[in-house]
């Protein structure tokens, strides 16, 4: 086989980091080549300089053995190579076919043709075997789907290296093995594909060659042949690893959440909850795995008491809190950490010691008859700040002037410090560094520890199997199943997540 | 006064005449906002293009060249609104602002150098007022649509390209891109910046016609302040009308027709500042119901960095 | 990094806004065929000469400080209160009528009560129709305000004009107010009057609201990001209310100081448009209320000079606007000041 590509000492500098150092690689026609690595090991920085949205700062591009130069993704591109980034560029209110031509459209004159565009669209589709509608609108497709819009977009513009940033990230088990059935279809159509990972069992089924990252220098090519998840997992991060987690056993109390028949809407009045029950004891991690979109958020937000119940209760400590606003909710004990770490978590123009104050602004000892004591406020930071962790530890900064893994400490610092019973976390670690992660699971199972009751809801199946006693699976507003730690596996749930509850009882029925 | 009278030709020949100027600019302003820039700016776009249109056809004794000094004046400032709000990202309202009060300050300084303080000559010329021949004569039609100034006409027309280059075309498609998702329309070699500069300058050409129609169409002269919250107006009138050029233009029409049947109010014995309030309170009624119910382009007012696409 | 040379290149950028428009307004002069120099000179004795031009100075300050106030306390509850103008009418309605038609009280009383009446107005005219319908349905205030400013200017014609608040004759304007709710005077034969102290007071009580109180922390962090509001159980829509509230009743005392300190009746258009200045005032203080109090007295000199210039240099006194309309542009646009000082440094150093 021939090299279409080849990355000589790359290095690429960001200040104070260096983030990508004398980077090596070599990509076959027609092979799955893995990049492996942990968040901030410098892969995506190396796709980014391949897909030409960053340059190098040393080090060169060779395309069949000719050095090259992007300057921008118009120039990767031209060259034919066509990058699917982690976060999908598609725009939700266009269809298919208008997503995958723009920029290139078919028409005439000034004119666009609608229907040549679907015609093509639904030709490449064929001709790479990925089924999907050219006149859907890509806003109603599920994540696999826009993903093929996504890799169709690349072949439009006639890529023969694919380059996929993190793919299996939002799909579940299965929509992942589909993605590999496509991958492998490609190769065998003379397509060369860099597929990004950070997950070792993935790397393992469908590469053809494994080059590992570590610090922003290439560790290692390997063939998943002459290698184990337990060699890689060392060599991604640099010492011998556990690869399995242990929750020590804790003695399992009273339930200090009960949700009954939960209902909620959407803001069009459409049910995204629908009749969800489930009990949360102290000392138990409640996990709920699911794809994106199918009601985890709006869980999550009528349990904080932000968003009503249109039925159902939910008790808290033996209370019905159901109409209880948010406010309320919180003083109780009910801590929350959301999603969005900027847009809700924090107030970034907000100075640190205001934000740990947020819930509690109006309360003794910050405040007295609707006046703040900035003092108490003040000197309260400074405690949370220093047993949290937070660098630095300083209540007059600015929380945009932190990092990421340091703004999701000030958010646990704030919603933990005060004692909560039941802490809802909703992907408390999306985004993160592999230190912070590590700091956030710690404190969930502190927690677990210290008798405390926590629903856990992440979009990453492998967090919910890692911590959770109790494992459900959202899917389409209701929860599909519901296992104890010992009987969830990756496969069983799966399919549940993909809505295949009847396919996985026939399947677990024909097993038996 | 009966129903008859009260909803008579009148009443609809007032409503084209008073909804044209707002129609004119929310039709510009569907442009600019979906390439994703709010145009708060087009009252001050008016403003400006009113005085210079009075200006030009002073100084050249033509309203037709007096309708380009406008019109090219409007596209100046629109290409100075856009150069703060894309090359330099700034607030686009308050960048708006800025705008208005400017033109409002320039239009008022230039009259009083140019004109003194006696206001704009009589003996400006006026765009003409043509009538089909035909057409003209069909009993109600006649007066309401071909009876009318050529911006009228002008009017009809653009609208029909505005929404034929939106939504049939791959200048349109790709408008539409850049308000929606720049970072995909970038990924997708599209010029984000190109693009918005053109939906802003688009927005400046149609808000200039509407203020010449303003100094020169309707009247021949200009008086301070003359485009009166209109921009506003047509503001409102694209977000009600769901960000499409016919939706923008059915709007102004209900703002036109509430202006025009204040006319008739007054007629009626109500105080003639009290029904002048009308077009103003329907503005706020109007807005306050639709919002919600349509839905802005994505990153509509969002200036576009390309650093931080993810 | 922070502390003194952090407040020095903080008010960098609005200087620099200031200069650069007021070297705009320059060329602006020069292309008209009038001589800048003459022209600012005169601006300059207009608003500072005698201690007769401080005085009218300040006084046309009083006014840009309340409706500045008004605009910087939305402002920093991220709302853009654009109505500062019909707050403004409104306030000057309800203090005029509680001038002349309320009778028999002491002064103090009936000063405060007046003062009271155009506050409560201004505070409604915001918080009612442009407040509970940007919190109830999201419309957007910038376009509420304006409409609600075009309303209250229509009342005040109407109220004037033949209606009810005209005093008898023909000219449109209100009965005088009673000599027991004047405002007095600080310098005897100007018009400036106690008023400056109300204006100064209300710089306090507008820091001390957002600074040190709950409210103020909830408008604040409304204003930074009202989804992490919200999410901290703060009633956002409760707070937009309030602030709209707030910042029209800083509009409204502004048009009660004018009636009580200056004007004692209600003209047709007796404004000098403070409402729309207020907002570069605003923005060139950045919001902060004490840096408001210096910025309104730059827009009130520069108003006070722009007469004296039109007078004495022939220059029409909307150069000011013009000033003001370029200042905005910059503070807006700030980057490009900075943008402006990297290419003269680079310059610089080619040449060297």
């Amino acid at each position: 086989m021939d090299e279409v590509l080849r990355l000589r000492g790359i290095t690429k500098r960001f200040p104070g980091v260096l983030a990508n150092d004398r980077v090596d690689l070599g990509l076959l026609r027609g092979e799955i080549h893995a990049v492996l690595g942990e968040n901030g090991a410098g892969k995506s920085t190396l796709m980014k300089i391949v897909a030409g949205m960053l340059e190098p700062d040393e080090g060169r591009i060779e395309l069949d053995g000719r050095p090259v130069r992007f300057s921008s993704p118009r120039d990767a591109i031209a060259a034919g190579i066509g990058m699917v980034y982690q976060h999908f560029m598609l725009i939700p209110v266009f269809t298919v076919a208008e997503n995958v031509v723009l920029g290139a459209e078919p028409g005439r004159g000034l004119r666009f043709d609608r229907r040549e565009a679907e015609r093509e669209v639904r030709e490449l589709a064929e001709r790479y075997h990925m089924e999907v509608d050219p006149a859907a609108r890509v806003a109603d497709l599920s994540v696999g789907l826009q993903q093929r819009v996504e890799i169709l977009k690349t072949f439009y513009r006639k890529a023969r290296i694919l380059i996929l940033d993190e793919p299996t990230a939002a799909l579940t088990p299965q929509e992942a093995r589909e993605l590999f059935q496509v991958m492998r279809n490609l190769a065998g159509q003379g397509i060369s594909i860099l597929f990004i990972s950070h997950k070792l069992d993935e790397v393992l089924e469908v590469a053809d060659r494994i080059t590992v990252m570590r610090h922003g220098r290439t560790v290692a090519t390997l063939r998943p042949a002459e290698t184990s998840e337990q060699e890689l997992a060392n060599l991604m991060v640099g010492r011998a690893v556990q690869l399995t987690s242990v929750r020590p056993p804790v003695e399992r109390g009273p339930a200090v959440l009960e949700v009954a028949d939960l209902t909620v809407q959407r803001e069009d009045g459409r049910p995204a909850v629908q009749g969800v029950g489930f009990a949360i004891h102290a000392g138990e991690v409640f996990g709920i795995a699911g794809v994106e979109g199918n009601g985890q958020a709006e869980l999550v937000e009528a349990i904080a008491g932000l968003r009503p119940a249109a039925a159902g209760r939910i008790r808290f400590l033996g209370r019905d809190v159901t109409a209880w606003d948010a406010r309320r909710r919180a003083l109780a004990g009910i801590a929350y950490v959301p999603e969005d770490r900027v847009g809700t978590g924090l107030v970034m123009g907000f100075t640190l010691a205001e934000n740990l104050a947020l819930k509690r602004y109006f309360l003794p000892p910050l405040a007295r008859r609707g006046w703040i004591d900035r003092r108490a406020l003040w000197s309260e930071a400074k405690g949370r700040l220093e047993a949290y962790d937070v660098r630095p530890p300083e209540p007059g900064l600015a929380a945009r002037a932190l990092s990421g893994g340091n703004q999701q400490k000030v958010i646990l610092a704030r919603e933990l410090g005060s004692d909560p019973e039941l802490l809802v976390a909703y992907q408390p670690t999306r985004g993160l560094d592999v230190g912070a992660i590590e700091f956030v699971h710690g404190q969930i199972l502190r927690l677990r520890g210290e008798g405390k009751a926590i629903l856990l809801v992440s979009l990453e199946l492998d967090e919910v199997l890692e911590l959770s006693d109790t494992v459900a699976v959202m899917h389409r507003g209701r929860l599909a199943a519901v296992f104890p730690a010992g009987e969830a596996d990756r496969e069983r749930v799966g399919l549940y997540m993909t809505g295949g509850r009847e396919r996985a009882q026939e399947e677990e029925g024909a097993g038996r | 006064m009966s129903l008859g009278d009260f909803l008579g030709v009148q009443t609809w020949v007032g409503t084209i005449s008073w909804g044209a100027p707002i129609a004119l600019a929310a039709l510009g302003g569907t442009f600019s906002e979906r390439t994703g820039v709010v145009n708060i700016a087009m009252e001050g776009l008016m403003l400006i293009s009113a005085f210079f249109s009075v200006l030009g056809a002073w100084a050249l004794h033509n309203a037709w060249l007096g309708l380009g000094v406008g019109v090219v004046s409007a596209m100046l400032f629109a290409l100075l609104f856009a150069w703060g709000a894309i090359r330099f990202k700034a607030d686009q309202i308050i960048l708006g602002m800025a705008i208005n009060t400017l033109a409002m300050g320039l239009t008022g300084y230039l009259l009083n150098t140019i004109f003194g303080y006696g206001g704009t000559p009589v003996n400006t010329p006026q765009l003409p007022t043509v009538s089909i021949p035909l057409l003209a004569s069909i009993p109600w039609l006649g007066p309401v649509l071909f009876r009318q100034n050529v911006l009228i006409y002008a009017l009809f027309i653009l609208l029909v390209l505005s929404h034929f280059l939106l939504f049939h075309t791959r200048l349109g498609l790709r408008m539409r891109a850049v308000g929606e998702h720049p970072q995909a329309a970038d990924a997708a070699g599209i010029n984000v910046y190109r693009i918005r500069y053109l939906g802003v300058l688009l927005s400046g050409f149609f808000s200039g016609l509407a203020g010449a129609y303003l100094s020169i169409g309707a009247l021949n002269s200009f008086n301070v302040n003359m485009s009166n919250g209109r921009g506003y107006i047509a503001l409102a009138a694209m977000i009600f009308g769901g960000w499409t050029p016919l939706g923008a233009f059915g709007a102004s029409m209900l703002f036109g027709f509430a202006s025009s049947i204040a006319f008739n109010l007054q007629g009626l014995g109500i105080p003639k500042d009290l029904v002048l309030m009308l077009p103003y309170v329907a503005t706020i009624v109007a807005l306050a119901g639709v919002v919600g119910r349509t839905t802005a382009p994505a990153a509509d007012g969002v200036p576009y960095d390309p650093s931080e696409s993810s | 990094m922070r502390g003194a040379t952090g407040r020095w290149r903080a008010a960098l950028i609005p200087l620099l806004a200031v200069l650069l428009s007021l070297l705009i307004g320059a060329v602006v002069m020069l292309a008209s065929g009038y001589n800048p120099l003459p022209a600012y000179a005169a601006l300059f004795v207009g608003a500072f000469g005698t201690p007769f031009n401080i005085a009218t100075t300040l006084a046309h300050s009083v006014p840009l400080m309340l409706t500045g106030l008004g605009v910087a306390v939305a402002f920093r509850s991220g709302l853009f209160n654009i109505g500062a103008e019909g707050q403004f009418w409104v306030g000057s309605i309800a203090t005029t009528w509680v001038g002349y038609a309320v009778g028999g009280l002491p002064p103090a009383l009936h000063v405060a009560l007046a003062l009271l009446a155009g506050a409560v107005a201004g505070a409604l005219w915001g918080a009612l129709v442009p407040g509970l319908l940007k919190a109830y349905t999201g419309a957007h205030e910038v376009i509420t305000t304006m409409m609600m400013t075009y309303v209250a200017i229509q009342l005040s014609h109407f109220l004037l004009e033949g209606g009810p608040m005209q005093a008898p004759g023909y000219t449109p304007v209100s009965p005088d107010i009673r000599p027991s709710a004047f405002l007095p005077l600080l310098v005897p034969r100007t018009q400036l009057s106690a008023g400056l102290f109300i204006a100064l007071g209300a710089a306090v009580i507008a820091w001390l609201i957002l600074e040190r109180t709950t409210l103020g922390y909830r408008m604040r962090a409304v204003g930074f990001n009202a989804r992490a509001a919200a999410y901290a159980g703060i009633d956002v829509a409760a707070t937009t209310v309030l602030a709209l509230g707030l910042s029209g009743a800083f509009a409204g005392v502004a048009g009660a100081v004018e009636v009580l300190g200056v004007n004692h009746r209600l003209y047709d258009s007796f404004t000098a448009g403070y409402g729309f200045t207020a907002i570069v005032v605003a923005l060139l203080a950045k919001n902060d209320p004490w840096a408001t109090l210096g910025a309104a007295l730059l827009f009130g000199a520069l108003s006070t000079g722009a007469s004296y210039m039109q007078l004495s240099a022939g220059v029409p006194s909307q150069l000011v606007d013009v000033v003001q309309g370029i200042i905005i542009f910059f503070i807006a646009a700030d980057a490009i000041i900075a943008w402006l000082l990297r290419r003269s440094r680079n310059r610089k150093e080619v040449a060297a």
